[in-house]
């Protein structure tokens, strides 16, 4: 691997772009350079890992191996094979754009550059689903996955008392990490809706046929013997006076407080869509997982020619299937510059196919148990929806009832609600589920964002460092 | 098969000012909108309220439009974010202004007085943050900027209340005459008569002239803007400079926004625009160096709108020089918002009785016909 400084290092044009340094994107460029492409990696952290393996080579928990568990570790051999490669490499670095044309646009330090690539595979990972309950952006109240974050970086834990809640795989990991840290939890508030068992005992002869099972009970027993665990949470609501004092839930039809300082939200998490969304590619409703993902094939193609995603960016499937998809995509890539002979894809595809068949196989059953129930997804009354502009779901729905707002980009012009810092990163999911819930119908009809670049935020000083070309100055001249 | 007064082809400012201005006359319209109303041009534009810098044969209605801004809650029910702090042409050397000077002649010579010259103390007083090398400029007090969006659909709403029929989401597939009466086919194949039609079809306008035999050069652009994260206020008059393309205000939230008139790619067709992050550098350019203070500013969002441009940079207004009943208003990339509630009540004088007593012979559509210099 070469590691490059500065954009002004970076070649006018690359055969492969890869977008995203997490599983996907590491696999992707390591094999890619591999077979003879002309690579680069570019990552928005400092250092290889994404957020699953975020900071794997530099964490201050190295010593103690057994915090953060033996699947992150895994993240190391992927470093570690990615930096024994010939691909270039740009940490640190914000890109803001990807056209259509495969124009990409980034920035690193202040100084913004426009490069071009044959071939674009955007690993650019998930995002936390939004958890729009009542006081939830109060100060005290934070995602779990930001909390985790600091476990990675710095080895931190929160102070006082901390109450986790919501569902999906991710949350009992992230108990687990903090319990082997020596940080327990007051409670933990499991919103997973009981329901969701009759759908999920259809998909258990696969689930436990497949790697999860073995995992997902050693961390359930884990957790469950140190901390309390309320199940079958229907509402919950973050109270305080400026900032988080007690979280108040509802339980078995019983509604009770308990007493915090921070409170750690997490329903699972959905595709990062904003990049892919802007460089033009088609999104899918994926009424399963309930999120937005681009629509793509079996080697990571999207609508636009030459752009591919992999990993959990183009649906969530885990650490494990994501670095098996980055090397599909590395292969499609490798037979579409001409690298790779006859059906030579094919047949090295196999193996990889086969391994993460074993890894779907359990999907079906964690996407049907941990479905988070639609209070938890959408807005209402005073809670708020878009963070930036402070809009709340009762506006989108009175936008919906008395203006017939359709959807989400229309609500932007009477709203503002997506318009702020995040871009609609934040709130996107639970604006177009909102709408759909007011209107009563599914998210599908309703729409997503339209995004255009940058889908980043850059300063006006860095965007006027782009070399200037003579299609610059043949503008109109009027105001 | 239903029937109205007037049938008005596109929802943007100037329909819905046309249908607006049609109902407070009593007439029966019918607006019909491709998409929603304000979608694109009127709903994303810069929303200045201008009349600095116009074409000369344009100031009379933007002098005559600027009486209807200033009384806008009156005419619409909705203030329409409209403030008045002034628009300035900053002069960055002594030759631009020289340019101011002159521009300021023949403003006068033409009637009118709104321009005037201002030096670098005043400059300074009105644009605090203003750079250094900047030396005074051109500006027109009144002016200022509004809201385009929420004005549009302050203007369809109004004009919905007083009995128009807004049909939204539904295209005009083609319109014909037989006889005295229109019948224009919708997507949805409803059809409506009217035997009057008013061509305020934007970016799309021309399709429909060319449709009734009536061709004109009319180009779709697409003008980009730039909006930042919220800034301590610094700037209250929207800005330009006499030697370069900006639009540069600061709204009341803290965000500003950056435009002017750089093009990205529009593309009709497809009901989409695609911004062109080159030609924003040089946008960005313009502010950092007249504006220090904003290097650092975040741009949080950038977009293009489909605009209409004819090859004289004047818009068509007016009866077609053809079909009886058909009157055409559009070609406005980049000046039309201003223009919105004018020309609105002059469509609806003509219809009504006939004739108006603004000038508007500069934009027949008759200039485009064969034989003219285009």
């Amino acid at each position: 691997m070469i590691e490059l400084g500065q954009v002004a290092h970076l070649d006018a044009s690359y055969d492969l772009v890869v977008i995203g340094a997490g599983p996907a994107g590491l696999a992707c460029a390591a094999q890619a350079s591999a077979g003879g492409a002309r690579t680069l990696l570019v990552d928005e952290n400092a250092a290889p890992g994404g957020q699953i393996y975020r900071s794997v080579g530099a964490t201050p928990l190295r010593a103690r191996r057994d915090i953060l568990g033996a699947d992150y570790w895994t993240g190391e051999e992927l470093a570690s094979s990615f930096a024994a490669s010939g691909a270039a490499y740009l940490a640190g670095a914000t890109v803001w754009q990807v056209s259509p044309e495969r124009e990409i646009g980034l920035s690193k330090d202040g100084s913004a550059r426009l490069i071009d690539a044959r071939h674009v595979v955007m690993a650019t990972g998930a995002l936390e689903r939004p958890f729009p309950i009542p006081g939830w952006t109060q100060p005290g109240v934070m995602t779990a996955g930001a909390a985790q974050i600091l476990l990675k970086t710095a080895g931190a834990t929160a102070t006082g008392r901390v109450v986790l809640a919501g569902s999906g795989p991710l949350l009992w990991l992230i108990a687990a990490q903090s319990l082997a840290a020596g940080r327990s939890f007051s409670a933990i508030l499991d919103t997973t809706p009981k329901a969701n068992w009759t759908a999920a005992l259809a998909h258990l002869p696969s689930f436990l046929a497949s790697p999860y099972l073995a995992k997902g009970l050693k961390l359930l027993r884990r957790v469950r013997r140190e901390i309390a665990v309320v199940s079958g949470v229907t509402a919950l609501e973050a109270e305080g006076d400026g900032r988080l004092e007690r979280v108040r839930y509802v339980a078995g039809g019983e509604t009770r407080t308990i007493g915090a300082d921070h409170l750690f939200l997490h329903q699972g998490v959905t595709p990062n869509v904003n990049m892919a969304s802007a460089a033009g590619c088609e999104l899918v409703w994926d009424d399963l997982q309930l999120c937005w993902r681009p629509k793509a094939d079996a080697w990571g193609r999207t609508s636009v020619p030459g752009i591919a995603v992999a990993g959990d960016g183009a649906g969530i499937a885990g650490a494990e299937a994501a670095a098996l998809r980055g090397s599909l995509a590395a292969l499609d890539a490798l037979d579409a510059l001409g690298l790779l002979p006859g059906d030579e894809k094919t047949r090295r595809a196999a193996p990889l196919r086969k391994t993460l068949a074993r890894y779907d196989r359990g999907r079906g059953f964690l996407d049907a148990l941990y479905r988070p129930a639609k209070s938890f997804r959408t807005a209402d009354g005073d809670t708020i929806a878009c963070r930036c502009e402070e809009v709340t779901g009762g506006q989108i729905r009175a936008a919906v009832a008395d203006l017939h707002v359709a959807g989400p980009n229309q609500l932007k012009s009477f709203l503002r609600c997506g318009m702020g810092p995040c871009q609609g990163r934040l709130c996107g999911l639970t604006v177009s589920e909102t709408i759909a819930d007011a209107r009563g119908v599914s998210p599908a009809d309703v729409g997503y964002y339209r995004l255009r670049s940058p889908v980043k935020p850059i300063t006006l000083a860095e965007i006027a460092t782009l070399d200037q070309t003579e299609a610059d100055v043949k503008a109109v001249a009027r105001g | 098969m239903t029937g109205a007064d007037v049938l008005v082809i596109g929802g943007g400012l100037h329909g819905c000012s046309a249908a607006l201005h049609l109902a407070l006359k009593g007439v029966a319209v019918t607006l019909v909108e491709k998409d929603y109303v304000g979608r694109h041009a009127s709903g994303v534009n810069a929303g200045g309220v201008r009349r600095l810098g116009r074409a000369l044969p344009e100031i009379p209605l933007s002098v005559a439009s600027m009486e209807l801004w200033r009384r806008i809650e009156e005419l619409t029910d909705d203030d329409c974010g409209f403030e008045s702090h002034g628009q300035i042409k900053i002069a960055e050397s002594e030759e631009d202004l020289a340019k101011c000077r002159a521009r300021r002649a023949a403003v006068m010579e033409a009637g009118f007085a709104h321009e005037e010259i201002i030096g670098q103390d005043e400059l300074r007083a009105l644009a605090p943050a203003v750079s250094d090398h900047c030396v005074g400029g051109l500006i027109s007090r009144g002016d200022g900027a509004a809201l385009p969006f929420r004005t549009v659909q302050a203007f369809r709403n109004k004009a919905a209340r007083l009995g128009t029929r807004i049909i939204e989401g539904v295209a005009v597939r083609g319109v014909a005459r037989s006889g005295g009466i229109w019948t224009a086919t919708l997507a949805d194949g409803r059809r409506l008569q009217a035997p009057v039609v008013v061509n305020s079809a934007g970016a799309w306008a021309d399709r429909f002239a060319a449709a009734v035999g009536e061709p004109v050069p009319l180009e779709a652009v697409a003008p980009m803007l730039m909006i930042t994260e919220r800034r301590a206020p610094f700037l209250t008059p929207v800005v330009g400079a006499m030697s370069r393309t900006l639009s540069f205000k600061q709204f009341p939230n803290g965000t500003t926004l950056i435009g002017g008139g750089y093009l990205g790619r529009a593309d009709p067709d497809r009901n989409v625009a695609a911004v062109d992050v080159r030609a924003l550098a040089e946008n960005a350019r313009t502010v950092r160096d007249l504006f220090p203070v904003m290097r650092d500013a975040q741009i949080v969002r950038a977009w293009a709108g489909i605009e209409a441009r004819t090859p004289d940079g004047l818009p068509v207004i007016g009866p077609s020089a053809t079909e009886p009943g058909l009157l055409h208003s559009f070609g406005y990339s980049l000046h039309g918002f201003q223009l919105g509630p004018i020309v609105g009540s002059l469509l609806a004088e003509l219809i009504v009785h006939g004739r108006t007593n603004l000038p508007i012979e500069p934009f027949s559509i008759a200039r485009f016909a064969a034989g003219r210099p285009a």
